[in-house]
């Protein structure tokens, strides 16, 4: 029990980001409206991700300096969680840019060109495949140390490609989405004070759900290549 | 035995709120308790809790489950 301390910390973020989240103050912004909640939950998602990830590479360089597959076996969970989180992350802001990015003077399939048109989209889905590509490469490979090393070397190659893709060059592009000028949501000048009091619990909390998830993840292949050794 | 009876209690749960639902809807409409002020959000919290508490009952059990075979299988 008291090793899980941090999952009932998670539980109990959670609930108070889902209750504060919806009931808190928040600042009238004629664009966004109500929507500005999402920050509590779409942007925790990328946060999520962006941490899962970096968990993932430390531990795909960890593998290639000790040559240990229960390190390859982390990597590999961190990096599935992260591309998971980052899914959930698309679909929301999906939905969220579509009843406030679409004009609705425009016919929708013109809004729709210029939403898919957005750098910040097209990076993120850059980054997403980019990792999708890791896992191919993963099940492609049958012999157990070389799938760990190549696939080890590729995730440090795909969280580097993280920062062009979804930092870098959405910055330099003119873009729909907030946060062009700094980091979104960390920017002190575009987050309300208020906000900013269930912001970042809500995406401690978060992140620690997806690293929860993952360490079930990690117990059960742990367990599977046991068995698979004793066989 | 014991997921059954917790079955049992989720499924009792759930009917007596919806009859509490049921109760309501033939008050008149100013009778604004808790659940239908502000707009109703309260509902939406409700269901927003519900779907989190049971992801997070779904997750604990998963835990549970793998610690028991971790245990079996040493």
């Amino acid at each position: 029990m008291n090793r899980s301390w941090w999952k009932i910390l998670c539980v109990v973020l959670l609930i108070f980001t889902v209750i504060a989240g919806l009931l808190g103050p928040v600042p009238a912004l004629r664009q966004l409206q109500e929507t500005i909640r999402n920050l509590y939950f779409h942007v925790c998602m990328w946060f999520a991700m962006m941490i899962l990830f970096t968990i993932s590479v430390v531990h795909s360089i960890k593998y290639l300096r000790s040559l240990d597959l229960n390190r390859d076996i982390r990597a590999h969970q961190y990096a599935s969680t992260g591309v998971f989180m980052g899914l959930l992350g698309y679909a929301t802001g999906a939905i969220w840019a579509s009843y406030t990015w679409a004009d609705p003077n425009n016919p929708a399939y013109a809004s729709f060109g210029s939403i898919v048109r957005e750098p910040k989209l097209i990076g993120a889905a850059m980054a997403l495949l980019i990792y999708a590509a890791y896992f191919v490469l993963r099940s492609s490979i049958t012999d157990i140390d070389k799938k760990a090393r190549v696939s080890a070397v590729y995730n440090i190659f795909a969280y580097a490609m993280l920062f062009p893709s979804i930092w870098i060059i959405p910055r330099l592009l003119p873009s729909l989405h907030p946060g062009q000028e700094g980091n979104p949501a960390l920017n002190f000048n575009d987050i309300d004070a208020r906000m900013r009091m269930v912001f970042y619990p809500a995406v401690l909390g978060w992140t620690l759900l997806g690293v929860w998830i993952t360490t079930l993840k990690i117990r059960l292949s742990l367990l599977k290549e046991k068995k698979w050794l004793n066989a | 035995m014991r997921n059954k009876s917790f079955y049992l209690f989720s499924v009792l749960v759930a009917l007596m709120l919806s009859l509490q639902g049921f109760a309501q809807s033939t008050e008149p409409a100013e009778m604004a308790n808790t659940m239908r002020s502000n707009g109703k959000i309260y509902v939406v919290i409700a269901v927003i809790l519900t779907i989190l508490g049971g992801l997070i009952i779904y997750l604990v059990r998963l835990d549970r489950k793998i610690s028991q075979l971790e245990k079996s299988d040493q």
